[in-house]
C-alpha cells in the first residue's frame, strides 16, 4: 500500500531524477566491478584489495593535479599507469608466493594487503579528507526538464561501455586474452602449452588495476572527498555486484552493477522510511542471489572436480 | 630460497628496528628518571585520540589544539608538562586499553580526549575506578558525563546544540524542515532528535516533514535528497561528520535544492570547506568557537599561534575545544597542585568563568560546560560569525 | 592410561592457571589486567572462529555479527533497571523489555544461544556455498545484523550505544569462561563430531561418501562457533561496560582471522597463542607511535599511525612465509611437552630439519 502511495506521490521529474541517480551510481559500480570480476575470472580469487587500489588511485590523481600541477588529462593517464603498476606489485608480493597454497591463504593475504594499503594511506596522507579537484566541464551540472544531471554522470556509462567492450575484445580476440582464458581454465595445462603464467597474471592485474584507476577517477569527480577508508564499502559492494552478475563474467559484472546501483536508489525512493537500511540492500541481494542462483545471473554452471 | 633469505633479512631488520625503538623508549625513560633531580619531574598529561581508523581526521585536528596549548603553556607551578599521546585506533577495546595504560603505566594525572563519544564512554569506567579525571574534547553524547564524576568535557552536549539550531531555524522563518541524519553516528542522531523535539514545539506537530537516514562512510545521498526535494522544506538540518556532510550539501546543491542547510559544530573544519567548495556557502551551524573575532585574550593567542603554525588555515571548533580541554586541566592543576588526581578532579569540577578560546567556561554539576553558542556560516570560503545564542535565551522559551 | 594422565595434567594446569589468574587479579595493575582479559576474550572468539574455519574448513567471516548479538544481549538486559532511562534518553526503551533484568551469567548464555539460533537460520541457505562465496555471504550477514541493530532504536538504543553495563574487569571470571569454552570445544573436537568436521575440511565429497551428513555437521560447526562468539561478544561488552553498533563492523572479524592464522588454522592451542600474541603484540608495537629520539635527533618516521603500518606488514609477512602459523594443525599436547622436558634438544634438531 505504502509503495503505491509513494509512487503516486512522486512527480514525473522526481521519478526521472531517481532513475538518473540510480543509473549513474550503477554505472560507477559496474565500472569497478569489471576489474574485480576480471581478476576473479582468471585467478579464481577475490582481490579484497581492489577497493583499496581504487582509494590509492584517487590519491594519485589528487596529488598529480594539486601537488605537481600536471594538467588533469595527463594526470589521469599517469594515474592509470601508476595504479596498474601498483596492482602488479601487489600481485608479485602478496599473491604470487601463495600461488600453490590453499585458496583460503590467498584470501587472507588479500585481506592483509587491503589492511596494509589502508594503514599506509592513513600514515602517509593523514586521515583528513582531501578534495578531489574539480575538472572543467565534467564537474558541471546540466538541467534537463527539471532533472539535474552532473556531466560526469553522462560520461560514466559511456566509459563503462567502452571499458566493457575493450575488455571483451582483449579477452576474446587477442593472443594474450586467449592465454588468460587458458590460465583460468587450468593453469597447469596452460603452462605445459607454453603460456608464460607469471606474465599473464601480471597483465591481468595490470588491466584490473587500470580499470580500478578509471573507476577511481570517475568516483573522485562524482564524490570528491578522498579518505584512506574510501575504498572499503565500494570495494565490498562492487564485489557483490560482480557476484550478482556471475563472478568471472564481465558482462555480468556490468549488469550486477546496474542492479545494485538502481536497487539502492529505488529502495530509498519507494520506501523512504527504510533509508537507514540502504546499505543492507546490497547484502540482502547478495544472499538472495546466492540462495537462488549461486553462480550469479550470467555465471556458468560449474561442477566440482574431485 | 632467495625469497626466504629476503624475508629473514626483512624480519631481522624489523625486529632490530623495534628493538631500537624499544631501547630508544628506554633511553627516554632513563632520561626522565634522571630529570627529577634537575627539574623536579615533569607532570604527565595523557592524550587519547583516534589517530588511525575512521575518526582519524577529527583526532588529528584535536591533537593540534592540545599540542598548541602545550606549546603556549608548557609549565605548571614551575614544572614542565609532558604530553603522552596515544592512539585509540577509533576502536573501543583499544580505547579502554590505552586509557588504562595512561593511568597505570604512564601515571598521568589528567586525561584529555577523545573525539567520538563511544570511545570516551569505553574509558569512562576506567577513569572512574582509578579516580583520574578526564576531560572530553568533543564527545557530545550526554551519557559520557552522566553518572560519572570523573568525566568532564569542553564541548556542548547534543540536546543543547539541537535546540539551538531549531530555535535558529524557526527564528529565520522556517515553517517546515527536513532532517537528514547519519543513522550510525551517535552525534548526528542525538542532535537530530533534539532538533526535532524543539522545532515541533515551536512550529507545531508535523513541521518536520522528512527524516532521511544514511550510514557513516556513504558517499551517495542522491536518493535521500531527491525524496527530500519533493517535500519542499524551508530548511534542512543535516548534522554529521564533516566529510559526509560536505558531500551531502554538495549533492543537494547539484540536485537543485537551494534552501539553507543547518548543521552542528563538527562542520567547523577547514576540510568541510575544502571538500564542499562553493556549495557549502551559506550553510549555518552552531559552534562554541568564533575564529573571526577573538572572544578572550586567550583566544587571540590561540589564533595567532595557529595561523603561524599552520599557514593559511583557519582553526576549527574541534581544535579550539581540544585547546580548551588543556586549559581546563591546567587551571585545575594550578589550584590543586599536580600530585593528587582526586584534588585535581575537584578543582576541575569547580571550574568557573575560566577564560578559554570559546569565551568563559563554567562546568555544571554533570561536568558539562555552560556557554553561549555562536551561529556561523561559510562566506567566501571562510567561517563567518552570524549570531550568538545564550543558554538563558533558550530557557526563556 | 595416557588419556587419564593427560586429563589430570590438563585439570592441574587449569587450576594452576586459575591461581595465576587470581594472582593477576589481586596484584597486577588494571592496565595489564585489561590486556590479559582481552587476550582471554579474544581467545574464546578465536577458538570459536577456528571451529568453522580451521576444523570444518568453512571459511566464515561472520564473527563480528555473532559477537554483536551476544554483546547486545548483555547490554540490553544487565543494565540496572533504574539506570535505563539515562541510557535510552533519546528514544524510550521498548516497554516489554524495560523491566527485564538478568544477571550477567544468564545474559551471556542467552546471548550465545541467540547467536547460535541466528547462525542456524543463516546457515541453512549460506552453508551450501563454498570458499569465497561463503566468506562474502557470512560477512554480508554480519553487516546486516549490525545495520538492524543500528536501526532498532527502541531495543538497542541505535547509534547512541548502551552505557552503564556493570563492568567486569575480573581476570578470574573471564579466565573461567575461557577455560570452560576451551574444554567444551576440545571435547567437541575430539568426539566423532570433530572427526566429521575434519573429514569435511579435508575433502567434502569423500566425507559425504563415507556417510558424513555434510549439512548437519556444517550447520553444527557454524552454530557452535556462533554460540562461543556470542559468549565472547558478551564478555567483550561487559569488559568495556558499553556497546555500540560501530564496534561490530566487519573489520573486527579480521582481528580474529589474524589470530587463527597466526596460531594455526585447525589448532585449538594455536588459537590461544595467537590471541595472546596479537593482543599483546599490538600493545607492544605502541613504541612505534611514540616519538623517537636517537642521539638528540627526532626521527620524523615515528609518529602515530606507524604502529598499524608495521603491524600490517608483519601480518603480511606472516601470511606469506609462515602460512601454517605457530601450530599448523597440530596441538601442543602433553606428550610433546613431556618429550621436550625429557629430550630438550630433539625439538631444535627437528626444527633444523624442517626449516630446510
Amino acid at each position: 500500500m505504502e509503495l503505491f502511495q509513494a509512487i503516486a506521490n512522486m512527480t514525473g521529474a522526481g521519478l526521472a531524477q531517481h532513475l538518473v541517480n540510480g543509473i549513474s551510481l550503477g554505472s560507477l559500480y559496474a565500472l569497478i566491478a569489471i576489474g574485480y570480476t576480471m581478476v576473479y575470472g582468471i585467478l579464481l580469487m577475490i582481490n579484497f584489495a581492489h577497493g583499496d587500489i581504487v582509494m590509492m588511485a584517487c590519491y594519485f590523481a589528487f596529488f598529480g593535479i594539486t601537488a605537481f600541477h600536471i594538467p588533469w588529462y595527463l594526470t589521469f593517464i599517469g594515474t592509470i599507469a601508476v595504479t596498474a603498476l601498483l596492482g602488479v606489485v601487489i600481485e608479485r608480493t602478496a599473491y604470487r608466493p601463495l600461488r600453490d597454497a590453499p585458496k583460503n591463504s590467498v584470501l587472507i593475504s588479500a585481506i592483509g594487503a587491503s589492511f596494509l594499503l589502508e594503514n599506509l594511506a592513513n600514515y602517509i596522507f593523514s586521515g583528513r579528507p582531501m578534495h578531489f579537484p574539480d575538472i572543467p566541464f565534467l564537474s558541471s551540472m546540466i538541467s534537463v526538464g527539471g532533472v539535474q544531471i552532473q556531466a560526469i554522470c553522462l560520461f560514466i556509462p559511456v566509459v563503462t561501455v567502452i571499458c566493457l567492450f575493450g575488455l571483451l575484445h582483449i579477452v576474446n580476440h587477442t593472443k594474450t586474452g586467449m592465454a588468460m582464458r587458458a590460465v583460468s581454465k587450468d593453469y597447469e595445462i596452460a603452462r605445459v602449452m607454453g603460456v608464460n603464467i607469471d606474465n599473464i597474471i601480471s597483465i591481468t592485474f595490470a588491466i584490473g588495476s587500470a580499470l580500478a584507476a578509471i573507476g577511481a577517477i570517475m568516483w573522485g569527480i562524482r564524490y570528491p572527498g578522498i579518505t584512506p577508508y574510501l575504498g572499503v564499502m565500494p570495494g565490498l559492494k562492487c564485489f557483490i555486484a560482480a557476484v550478482i552478475g556471475g563472478i568471472g563474467n564481465i558482462k555480468g559484472a556490468v549488469i550486477g552493477g546496474f542492479i545494485l546501483g538502481l536497487g539502492e536508489i529505488l529502495i530509498v525512493a519507494f520506501f523512504p522510511q527504510f533509508s537507514g537500511y540502504r546499505d543492507a540492500f546490497a547484502f540482502i541481494m547478495l544472499i538472495l542471489i546466492l540462495f537462488y542462483k549461486p553462480t550469479g545471473l550470467l555465471g556458468e554452471k560449474t561442477t566440482e572436480k574431485v | 630460497m632467495k625469497m626466504k633469505k629476503f624475508v629473514s633479512a626483512f624480519l631481522a631488520s624489523a625486529v632490530a628496528l623495534s628493538l631500537v625503538a624499544g631501547c630508544g623508549g628506554g633511553d627516554k625513560k632513563k632520561a626522565e628518571e634522571k630529570k627529577p633531580e634537575a627539574a623536579a619531574g615533569a607532570v604527565k598529561v595523557g592524550v587519547f585520540l583516534p589517530l588511525t581508523g575512521d575518526n582519524a581526521a577529527g583526532g588529528e585536528l584535536e591533537l593540534r589544539g592540545i599540542k598548541l596549548a602545550n606549546k603556549l603553556h608548557p609549565e605548571i607551578n614551575g614544572k614542565k608538562i609532558e604530553l603522552v599521546v596515544v592512539d585509540n585506533k577509533s576502536d573501543k577495546a583499544e580505547a579502554a586499553n590505552v586509557a588504562a595504560r595512561l593511568i597505570e603505566k604512564d601515571k598521568v594525572k589528567v586525561i584529555l580526549g577523545s573525539y567520538g563519544s563511544s570511545l570516551s564512554m569505553a574509558a569512562g569506567n576506567i577513569v572512574k575506578d582509578s579516580k583520574v579525571p578526564a576531560i572530553g574534547t568533543s564527545c557530545t553524547n550526554p551519557q559520557v558525563t552522566k553518572g560519572n564524576d570523573y568525566y568532564f568535557r569542553a564541548c556542548f552536549i547534543d540536546p543543547f546544540q539541537g535546540t539551538v539550531m531549531a530555535n535558529y531555524a524557526f527564528k529565520k522563518g522556517a515553517k517546515k524542515v527536513a532532517i537528514v541524519q547519519e543513522v550510525s553516528n551517535d552525534y548526528s542522531v542525538g542532535l537530530a532528535k533534539f532538533f526535532k523535539e524543539a522545532f515541533e514545539k515551536l512550529a507545531g506537530p508535523g513541521s518536520v516533514v522528512e527524516i532521511a537516514n544514511y550510514q557513516t562512510g556513504d558517499k551517495d545521498f542522491s536518493a535521500q535528497l531527491t525524496n527530500l526535494k519533493a517535500k519542499n522544506p524551508d530548511a534542512v538540518f543535516a548534522p554529521g561528520n564533516f566529510t559526509e556532510s560536505a558531500l551531502l550539501v554538495k549533492q543537494a546543491r547539484q540536485l537543485g535544492i537551494t534552501v539553507p542547510f543547518l548543521g552542528g559544530d563538527t562542520w567547523e573544519t577547514q576540510d568541510f570547506i575544502n571538500v564542499g567548495g562553493k556549495d557549502v556557502e551559506g550553510v549555518a551551524f552552531s559552534s562554541a568557537f568564533d575564529s573571526t573575532k577573538a572572544a578572550t585574550p586567550e583566544a587571540k593567542k590561540f589564533l595567532d599561534e595557529y595561523t603561524k603554525e599552520y599557514k593559511g588555515e583557519q582553526p576549527g571548533g574541534l581544535t579550539a575545544l581540544a585547546y580548551d580541554s588543556y586549559l581546563i586541566a591546567l587551571n585545575a592543576m594550578k589550584t590543586a597542585g599536580v600530585e593528587d588526581s582526586k584534588k585535581i578532579r575537584d578543582a576541575i569540577a569547580a571550574t568557573k568563568d575560566l577564560e578559554t578560546t570559546t569565551g568563559k567556561t563554567t562546568l555544571n554539576a554533570d561536568g558539562d560546560p555552560i556557554k553561549s553558542a555562536v551561529i556561523k556560516t561559510v562566506k567566501e570560503g571562510k567561517f563567518t560569525y552570524m549570531d550568538t545564542v545564550n543558554p538563558e535565551d533558550l530557557k526563556a522559551k | 592410561m595416557n588419556n587419564k594422565r593427560n586429563l589430570i595434567l590438563t585439570l592441574v594446569a587449569i587450576v594452576v592457571l586459575f591461581g595465576v589468574a587470581c594472582f593477576i587479579q589481586a596484584e597486577v595493575d588494571s592496565y595489564i589486567r585489561r590486556i590479559v582479559n582481552l587476550c582471554l576474550i579474544y581467545a574464546i572468539i578465536g577458538l570459536s572462529m577456528n571451529v568453522t574455519n580451521g576444523f570444518a574448513g568453512q571459511f566464515s567471516l561472520g564473527q563480528a555479527g555473532f559477537m554483536a548479538i551476544g554483546a547486545y544481549m548483555v547490554g540490553i538486559f544487565t543494565v540496572p533497571v533504574e539506570l535505563r532511562a539515562d541510557v535510552f534518553y533519546a528514544v524510550p526503551m521498548n516497554p516489554y523489555l524495560v523491566n527485564i533484568y538478568m544477571p550477567l551469567g544468564v545474559a551471556l548464555v542467552l546471548g550465545g544461544v541467540l547467536a547460535a539460533i541466528v547462525a542456524g537460520l543463516i546457515g541453512t541457505p549460506v552453508l551450501r556455498l563454498r570458499g569465497d562465496y561463503l566468506a562474502i555471504a557470512t560477512l554480508g550477514f554480519s553487516e546486516i545484523i549490525r545495520i538492524v541493530i543500528t536501526n532498532a532504536t527502541s531495543v538497542t538504543n541505535g547509534a547512541l550505544g548502551i552505557k552503564n553495563i556493570p563492568p567486569l574487569n575480573d581476570v578470574r571470571y573471564i579466565f573461567l569462561a575461557t577455560a570452560i569454552s576451551y574444554i567444551l570445544i576440545t571435547l567437541l573436537l575430539n568426539s566423532s563430531y570433530g572427526r566429521a568436521f575434519k573429514a569435511i575440511r579435508e575433502d567434502e565429497i569423500a566425507a559425504e561418501a563415507m556417510g558424513v551428513n555434510l549439512f548437519y555437521h556444517k550447520n553444527l560447526a557454524f552454530m557452535v562457533s556462533a554460540f562461543f562468539a556470542g559468549i565472547g561478544g558478551g564478555l567483550y561488552g561487559a569488559l568495556l561496560g558499553t556497546v555500540d553498533p560501530k564496534n561490530f563492523l566487519f573489520t573486527l572479524t579480521y582481528n580474529f582471522l589474524l589470530i587463527i592464522v597466526l596460531g594455526g588454522m585447525g589448532s585449538v592451542t594455536g588459537s590461544m597463542f595467537g590471541a595472546i600474541i596479537v593482543t599483546g603484540g599490538l600493545e607492544y608495537l605502541r613504541i612505534f607511535d611514540e616519538p623517537l629520539e636517537l642521539m638528540g635527533v627526532a626521527i620524523p618516521l615515528f609518529r602515530p599511525g606507524l604502529r598499524m603500518v608495521v603491524f600490517s606488514i608483519l601480518l603480511m609477512v606472516c601470511v606469506l612465509f609462515w602460512r601454517h602459523g605457530i601450530m599448523g594443525t597440530n596441538e601442543l599436547t602433553w606428550e610433546k611437552i613431556i618429550h621436550f622436558i625429557k629430550h630438550p634438544l630433539d625439538g631444535f634438531r627437528k626444527k633444523g630439519v624442517q626449516g630446510k
